[in-house]
C-alpha cells in the first residue's frame, strides 16, 4: 500500500496535468449522476408528495415498501436491469447495456425511492395547516399547493441532495451496467476498482481523492442554493 | 435566477455528452489482456484503421463466453480452449483463431513452505500444497485460469476444501495481491504476474514450464446468424487484424519492464 502523502500528490496532479483518462472518467461520472438526479426527482419528488398529502387505505404499506426500497442492494438492482437489458432481456431490442444510457436507467431507480422518502418527509414535516389555510384565504388548490412546495423547498433540495450523494459514489450499478468501459461507460468509482484489480492501490486511493473533491463541490454548491433560498 | 443559470449551463453540458454517434465494436475479453496493458497498444491502430471505437468488456472468460451467448458482444477475445469449443459447437461464436499464447505458472512465497520447487508436475505440485496444507488462493470466477486450475486438482485426483483452500471470487490482479498478503499459492498467467513482479508482489515462480500449464488465446466473432443485431462485419476485421502481420508484431513486441507478456506462434 504506497503512503497516503504520495496518493494525495498523484491526485493533485492528475486535476492539473488534465489527465485525459481521469476527466473522461469525471465526465461519465458526473453526467450519468446528474441525469440519474433529475429523472429520479422527476419521478421521486411527486411521489413522496403524493404520498404524503393524500389519504389512502394502503399508505401505511406504501410508506413501508418506499422504506425498504431505500436499502436496495445496488448489485440486486444491477442484477435485475442487466436481466431486462441484456439481449435476451425483455428490452434487449433497445441494445442499451453497456452504454451509459444503461448506468442512468438503473441509478434513476436507485435513487427514486430515497427521493420520494425525502420529500415525504418534508411534506410530513411541514405546518398540516398551510394547505387548509391558503385554500380558506382565498387561494385556488394550484396556489395553495405552490404555497406548500415553498414551504418545504429546503426539504425538497435535501431530497435532491441525498440522490445525487447515492449515485455519485455507487459503484455496482455502473460496473454491471456500464461495463467499465475505457472514455465510454468507465466512472471514477469503476475506475477505482479496476486500478485496485491491477494492483495500484495508491493511483485507485489518488483517484478516490479526485472523486471526493469533486462530489463534495457539487454538494457544497447545491447546499449553499439551498441556503440561499432559505425564506 | 442563478438557480438558473446552473440549469442551463448544466442541460446544455448534459446535450454535448451525447455525443456524435461513431461505429463501435463491443468485445468482451479476460482481465489478463486487460490488465497487462496489452489492449491499449493494439487497439489503438486498429481504431484508426477501421475508425471505429472498440469497447472492452473485461471479465473472467466465463463471463466474456456468457456474454457472446447472449448476443450483448460482437467478438470475444478468451482463453478456454474447452469452454471455446462448447461455445462454438453450440453455435454461439464462428471463426475461432488462435492469436497469441502465454502460459501459467505457480506462484508462491519464496521460502516455499510446501516444497512446491521439487514436484515433477503441476498435479504433483498441488497435490504438496494440499498436503501441507498451505494456503491456496483460487480464483473461484470460472475464469480462464480457473477452468485451468480445476483440471489441475483433478489431474491431482483431488477435491480441494479445508481451510487452506480460499476461493476468492476476484480477478487475477485482486488475487495475486490477496495471495502476496496471506502468504498464499496461487496459480496465475505469466503475463499479469510479470506485470505485478516489480514491487507489487514478492511472491514468486515456484513451478513453471510444464506443457499442460500452455495457455492459448483465441479470438471468436459471435456467430451472425444466431443474433442478426451483431456487428458482424466489423468484428471479422478485428478478427483479421489480430491475427494479421501488424496486430502479431504489435503483441509480439510488447513488453513490460523488459518481459514480453504475450507470444505468437510464428
Amino acid at each position: 500500500m504506497g503512503s497516503f502523502t504520495q496518493s494525495v500528490g498523484t491526485a493533485f496532479s492528475l486535476i492539473f496535468s488534465a489527465d485525459r483518462e481521469v476527466y473522461a472518467a469525471v465526465w461519465t461520472s458526473v453526467s450519468t449522476a446528474a441525469w440519474s438526479t433529475v429523472i429520479a426527482s422527476l419521478f421521486g419528488l411527486p411521489i413522496g408528495m403524493a404520498i404524503g398529502l393524500s389519504d389512502f387505505p394502503l399508505k401505511r404499506l406504501a410508506v413501508i415498501l418506499l422504506n425498504s426500497l431505500m436499502a436496495m442492494p445496488t448489485v440486486v438492482l444491477g442484477l435485475l436491469i442487466f436481466g431486462l437489458l441484456s439481449r435476451q432481456g425483455v428490452l434487449g431490442g433497445l441494445g442499451l447495456l453497456f452504454t451509459p444510457k444503461a448506468i442512468i436507467v438503473g441509478q434513476s431507480l436507485l435513487a427514486t425511492p430515497i427521493i420520494a422518502n425525502y420529500a415525504l418527509s418534508a411534506v410530513r414535516g411541514a405546518d398540516a395547516r398551510i394547505l387548509p389555510t391558503a385554500l380558506t384565504l382565498g387561494a385556488s388548490p394550484m396556489q395553495s399547493f405552490t404555497q406548500l412546495t415553498n414551504e418545504i423547498r429546503f426539504g425538497m433540495m435535501a431530497a435532491v441532495i441525498a440522490g445525487y450523494g447515492r449515485v455519485i459514489s455507487e459503484v455496482g450499478v455502473a460496473m454491471m451496467l456500464g461495463g467499465n468501459i475505457l472514455w465510454y461507460t468507465r466512472t471514477m468509482t469503476t475506475a477505482i476498482a479496476l486500478e485496485t484489480s491491477k494492483g495500484e492501490f495508491a493511483f485507485g486511493l489518488a483517484l478516490g481523492i479526485v472523486l471526493m473533491l469533486i462530489s463534495f463541490s457539487i454538494n457544497v454548491g447545491l447546499s449553499s442554493m439551498q441556503e440561499e433560498h432559505q425564506p | 435566477m442563478k438557480l438558473r443559470t446552473i440549469a442551463i449551463v448544466l442541460l446544455a453540458l448534459l446535450a454535448c455528452s451525447t455525443a456524435l454517434a461513431q461505429d463501435r465494436l463491443r468485445m468482451s475479453t479476460t482481465t489478463s489482456t486487460e490488465n497487462s496493458g496489452l489492449l491499449k497498444v493494439l487497439l489503438p491502430p486498429f481504431e484508426k484503421q477501421c475508425s471505429c471505437h472498440v469497447d472492452v468488456i473485461s471479465v473472467g472468460t466465463g463471463k466474456a463466453l456468457k456474454l457472446g451467448e447472449t448476443g450483448d458482444v460482437d467478438v470475444v477475445l478468451v482463453h478456454a480452449r474447452k469452454l471455446e469449443d462448447k461455445f462454438v459447437a453450440d453455435g454461439y461464436g464462428v471463426n475461432r483463431r488462435d492469436v497469441m499464447y502465454n502460459d501459467f505458472v505457480i506462484i508462491g512465497p519464496a521460502s516455499d513452505p510446501a516444497h512446491v520447487k521439487g514436484a515433477k508436475t503441476s498435479a504433483e505440485a498441488f497435490k504438496r500444497i494440499a498436503d501441507s496444507k498451505s494456503t491456496f488462493i483460487s480464483r473461484g470466477d470460472e475464469s480462464g485460469t480457473h477452468q485451468k486450475e480445476k483440471e489441475i486438482w483433478a489431474e491431482a485426483g483431488l477435491t480441494p476444501q479445508g481451510n487452506w483452500y480460499r476461493s476468492a471470487g476476484q480477478g487475477m490482479g485482486e488475487v495475486i495481491s490477496m495471495a502476496t498478503e496471506q502468504r498464499a499459492y496461487t496459480l496465475s498467467d505469466r503475463g499479469t504476474y510479470n506485470a505485478f513482479r516489480h514491487g507489487k508482489t514478492d511472491l514468486a515462480v515456484v513451478f513453471e514450464g510444464e506443457r499442460g500449464l500452455f495457455n492459448p488465446y483465441s479470438v471468436i466473432a459471435v456467430n451472425p446468424k444466431k443474433f442478426p443485431h451483431v456487428k458482424y462485419d466489423l468484428a471479422m476485421k478485428f478478427v483479421d487484424f489480430i491475427t494479421g502481420p501488424e496486430g502479431q508484431r504489435i503483441i509480439a513486441n510488447y513488453k513490460v519492464e523488459g518481459d514480453p507478456i504475450f507470444f505468437v506462434n510464428k
